[in-house]
């Protein structure tokens, strides 16, 4: 077992060596332009991203025609949202999302608003849920577009997605999902599910960083984004610049591995996941945040109350997590996925997000438990909250001196 | 982000974590901060016939630096005067732990949590408690 033990692989996964064994001919011997029609150089570059096309269609249940190859997910949502935002601003101006999204998204969106469009932002349920209801309830004749996220990055809450695509699909609306978190840990379908636009990371699912794909639906309907970069016209005209041959071979070796690793990986994810939760929620007074039965396999999100989280993580040194804690952001202000989930500011500061992966071991997991378990009694012990708690003392009742 | 190794040193090894009895009338306490802004510390005060301070103890709910932040505060009001411990000031506490900027603020609650604490010792023993002239919030 090496330490430090890597529990963050919804931020980013360790690339599979058999991915990189795939890409490693595209640097410097197979090293052609995709676009370059007059030589074997770019024909087999051209082949190679052909290929990888296919396997990310695959794994999406697309057709390959429909995968354009991007730097990534940001980009991705990026296009999707401007791009449809664009190209059907004649036909409304409403898109519809959810506070919960990636920042990508939300930005996105608000740049959409700067540039003339009217955003609807839906609250979620306390379990990390979008309410159809809701959802149904803001759609207008002038709304476009519906952008919700499949899987969460905080919490790994799993949205219903062919409900809400169906709901789109009702008043005439485009459907887009950010899957980033869920495409090659759980199945995603386009067809079935109902999407139109679907953003993808390689880097989440064990390929290299800085590669990614926007899914534009060809049929049924034909869906068309305009182009955010200025170039060369490739990939039919959505996105110029050239394309990135080792990268598109890792991600689509990436997306083969998952197609044939997915169905039993996630059962040994969600079984070892589901064991880290049980030990860990033996400790009083700590909350599995977001719904557990909607959740992808490898994600957990606790709460240890009257503890901070990056005083938390400090103490498991030998564990790499990420808290929504403010002290880890710029900003000082605790996680906006775990608020919007109505959680108290307090609760939030106090979580922790446990993420497992391809290469993550039960023995691993075991040591995590005991790492945290110490870590969060020892501070405990340190905590004045924690004390006072015991003593039966009402924290609400206390008058807080803010800062 | 990187910590200090003083700052890995007290959050390590905190010196006197610990409650003292706040009923006493030689204890002085002082707790700041919220829980919502994810730092709480509390600070006691022990103090002696001539003013000096015996012990410390405190607990913190919070970072690291805020952790370490209140464990160097209680090192070094051991043996001071409560009228030398008005006088610490936060920027001592980010240079000796190296705070970065984003941190500052640890070392402002425990600034703050000496004087709340030397305050109720103050005022519990008939003295007026002293403002700051410093104004943090």
């Amino acid at each position: 077992m090496n330490i430090p033990i890597y529990l963050d692989n919804n931020a980013t996964t360790p690339m599979d060596p058999r991915v990189l064994e795939a890409m490693i001919p595209y640097f410097t011997q197979k090293f052609g332009n995709a676009a370059s029609r007059n030589h074997p150089f770019g024909w087999v570059a051209e082949e190679a991203v052909d290929y990888a096309r296919e396997q990310v269609a695959k794994l999406i249940g697309a057709s390959e025609k429909e995968i354009i190859f991007t730097s990534g997910a940001t980009e991705s949502d990026n296009l999707a949202i401007k791009g449809v935002f664009e190209m059907y601003k004649e036909k409304g101006n409403h898109i519809i999302t959810t506070v919960t999204e990636h920042k990508a998204v939300l930005d996105a969106c608000k740049h959409v608003e700067k540039m003339g469009g009217k955003v609807t932002y839906l609250p979620v349920q306390e379990d990390g849920l979008l309410d159809l209801a809701l959802l149904e309830a803001a759609m207008t004749n002038e709304t476009i577009l519906v952008s919700v996220m499949y899987g969460n990055n905080e919490i790994g809450v799993i949205q219903p997605i062919k409900e809400i695509a169906a709901i789109a699909h009702k008043y005439g609306a485009l459907f887009m999902t950010d899957a980033v978190q869920a495409v090659g840990k759980i199945p995603v379908d386009v067809n079935k599910d109902g999407i139109d636009l679907l953003a993808l990371s390689a880097h989440k699912f064990y390929g290299p960083k800085g590669v990614g794909a926007l899914y534009v639906r060809r049929k049924g309907p034909r869906v068309k984004v305009t182009a955010q970069m200025d170039g060369g016209g490739h990939e039919r005209g959505m996105r110029s610049g050239t394309l990135n041959v080792p990268g598109i071979v890792g991600l689509g070796k990436a997306a083969e591995l998952c197609m044939l690793e997915m169905e039993s990986e996630a059962k040994r994810l969600s079984a070892l996941r589901d064991k880290l939760q049980a030990g860990l929620t033996v400790l009083e007074e700590s909350y599995v945040n977001g719904n557990v039965e909607h959740r992808l396999p490898h994600v957990a999100n606790i709460s240890f109350k009257y503890v901070e989280g990056e005083g938390l993580m400090m103490a498991m040194k030998d564990l790499a997590v990420s808290s929504g804690s403010a002290c880890t952001s710029a900003s000082l202000e605790p996680s906006y996925v775990l608020k919007s989930l109505g959680l108290s500011d307090d609760l939030a500061h106090s979580s922790i997000r446990f993420g497992l992966g391809r290469f993550t071991t039960e023995e691993e997991v075991d040591y995590a438990i005991e790492v945290t378990k110490t870590a969060v009694t020892n501070l405990r012990n340190m905590s004045p909250l924690w004390e006072m708690f015991k003593e039966g003392i009402d924290l609400d009742s206390i008058e807080w001196a803010e800062h | 982000m990187a910590y200090s190794d003083k700052v890995i040193d007290h959050y390590t090894n905190p010196r006197n974590v610990g409650t003292l009895d706040k009923s006493s009338h030689k204890v002085g306490t002082g707790l700041v901060g919220a829980p919502e802004c994810g730092d709480v510390m509390r600070l006691q005060i022990e103090v002696g016939d001539d003013n000096i301070i015996t012990d410390a103890k405190f607990k913190t709910f919070g970072c690291g630096s805020a952790i370490a932040s209140s464990s160097l505060a209680t090192e070094w009001l051991k043996g001071k005067t409560i009228d030398d411990a008005m006088k610490i000031d936060n920027m001592d506490i980010v240079e000796e732990l190296a705070l970065p900027p984003v941190k500052i603020h640890c070392s402002v609650l425990a600034e703050d949590a000496i004087k709340a604490a030397i305050n109720d010792f103050r005022v519990k023993n008939g003295m007026e408690a002293i403002e700051s002239e410093k104004a943090h919030h």
